[in-house]
């Protein structure tokens, strides 16, 4: 083990334009479906919140148990939407980043759905009678409550991007790891460990926590310096 | 509902920053043997050079392989399971398979070869000896062309695996199958091109090979643009043409792993 953290740390002191391709990838495809499933998952999340029908309950448990979805099993679904055999085979999308990004995306909208609901209900439960007396609807309280907890919100979308940057399941199979095309860092580390070479897997693997590690430091800078700015 | 999809469709090629690229690169569905032993990574450069057409590799087993070239998701195939390739060509998914090269399976397993595999000639005897040794066997079981052989060597042997005391289904590819193996220090076949350029060999080592049994053809087949009206046919046939060329058994040949002729031309 000591070894091969050894071999590791000088591989990633020879960081080449290819790893820099792969990691460039990774965020651009993940950070896209981020984008994505917030713009999705936000106003889902909200919705839930404020409203009330039949079957509500049923509705949250269904995105909850969602954020448990496997990535592997997303990543055949979309594959036969997409395959060319599929019903939206005719865009040939399969085996290109786009594929990814939806796959992806598929994935972190519940994650980001389900921990927005939450937040969202427990301000609503605290605002709801100042907001209806104001005479707001249901759907502008929500977005008002979107703009007011922006950000314990944060950390939805902090766990959509963990999320997204980790999986390896569904990028793996609708992307199909094509080197230097569909090649992002945890198709990369399944890869190198699949050839036995476990030093460069454990290197890959050190630069995408690394990677993690600083988008969430900038988040979290963003949020301070956002929180002085405009309290 | 369609335009709602197309406008998604939109944003998400807008949001990976691409427009339809999909469309102008040769798309080849391939194995995992090819791929992890750095052929392609040789290969394609030449070939790229040569015609001008990009190339994008799905490397996946021949199982996997011929069931994307079914879909219409890859436009040729170079794979290893002759009697899965025949009967994809005689299904009609395929078109004209052409002989490229051959590499050959070996036996690895441990170093101090407890079931005695080294004393034999036959790939059939050496699987009878680990039986009857009582040795762990890991096997692909994937369905890929490495699995189709093991199991043909299974049954030259007469032996019924799944009864066969140390027997193991990976249900993985070819690396993962040989990390396996050495962490457990069981007996396994691969293709040689893998084992040569796998790195974490542990105890392992390659304890039989040169038997006839485990000669491993590769064909390439392009799909057939009658069922895929959409597969770069022109693109996918210069690909076999260039492959099975002089040009192509010459790179091939050329080709070293681990310091080693891994790939063997054999086009006609």
């Amino acid at each position: 083990m000591g070894h091969t953290l050894g071999e590791a740390f000088a591989l990633l002191a020879s960081l080449d334009s290819r790893l820099l391709q792969v990691v460039g990838l990774s965020l651009r495809v993940s950070l896209s479906a981020l984008a994505l499933g917030t713009l999705l998952g936000l106003p889902l999340g909200a919705w839930l919140a404020v409203s009330r029908f039949r079957g509500r309950g049923a509705a949250i448990v269904a995105i909850n148990a969602l954020m448990g979805l496997p990535s592997v099993v997303v990543g055949v679904l979309v594959y036969l939407l997409l395959s060319r055999s599929g019903p939206f085979g005719g865009f040939g999308l399969l085996f290109s980043p786009a594929a990814m990004v939806a796959a992806q995306t598929v994935l972190v909208v519940p994650l980001i759905a389900a921990v927005s609901r939450q937040i969202v209900e427990e301000a609503w439960r605290d605002y709801a009678p100042e907001l209806s007396l104001i005479g707001l609807s249901r759907w502008q309280s929500a977005f008002l409550l979107l703009a007011d907890c922006r950000f314990a919100l944060s950390v939805a979308t902090l766990a959509g991007l963990g999320r997204a940057m980790s999986e390896v399941g569904a990028v793996m199979i609708v992307g199909g790891n094509i080197d230097g095309y569909t090649r992002v860092m945890t198709t990369a580390i399944a890869l190198e460990t699949s050839k036995g070479d476990l030093a460069l897997a454990i290197a890959l693997g050190l630069v995408l926590m690394a990677v993690i590690l600083a988008l969430n430091a900038a988040a979290y800078g963003l949020r301070a310096w956002a929180g002085r700015r405009y309290g | 509902m369609a335009s709602a999809f197309r406008t998604l469709i939109a944003a998400l090629l807008l949001a990976a920053g691409l427009p339809a690229l999909a469309q102008d690169a040769l798309v080849v569905a391939s194995t995992t043997s090819t791929e992890q032993s750095g052929l392609f990574s040789w290969l394609l450069p030449k070939f790229e050079a040569a015609t001008g057409i990009r190339v994008r590799v799905v490397a996946v087993g021949t199982g996997q392989a011929i069931d994307i070239g079914r879909r219409g998701d890859a436009d040729v195939l170079l794979v290893h399971d002759r009697a899965a390739e025949d009967k994809f060509v005689a299904d009609g998914w395929g078109i004209a398979r052409r002989d490229v090269m051959v590499n050959d399976f070996v036996v690895v397993g441990p170093r101090d070869d407890p079931a005695g595999v080294r004393s034999v000639r036959g790939a059939a005897q050496a699987l009878q000896r680990i039986d009857a040794a009582r040795q762990g066997f890991v096997s692909r079981g994937d369905k890929s062309g490495t699995h189709a052989a093991e199991l043909r060597l299974w049954k030259e042997a007469g032996i019924d695996p799944k009864r066969s005391p140390g027997y193991k289904e990976a249900g993985a590819g070819m690396g993962p199958t040989l990390n396996l193996a050495a962490a457990i220090n069981a007996y396994t076949v691969a293709d040689r091109a893998t084992w040569a350029a796998f790195k974490n060999r542990q105890q392992l080592d390659l304890v039989l090979a040169g038997d006839p049994a485990l000669f491993n053809p590769y064909g390439v087949i392009p799909v057939n643009p009658a069922r895929h009206p959409h597969v770069k046919k022109e693109a996918a046939e210069r690909f076999a043409q260039w492959l099975t060329s002089p040009a192509g058994q010459e790179a091939i040949a050329a080709f070293r792993a681990d310091g080693q002729p891994v790939f063997f031309p054999n086009a006609r």
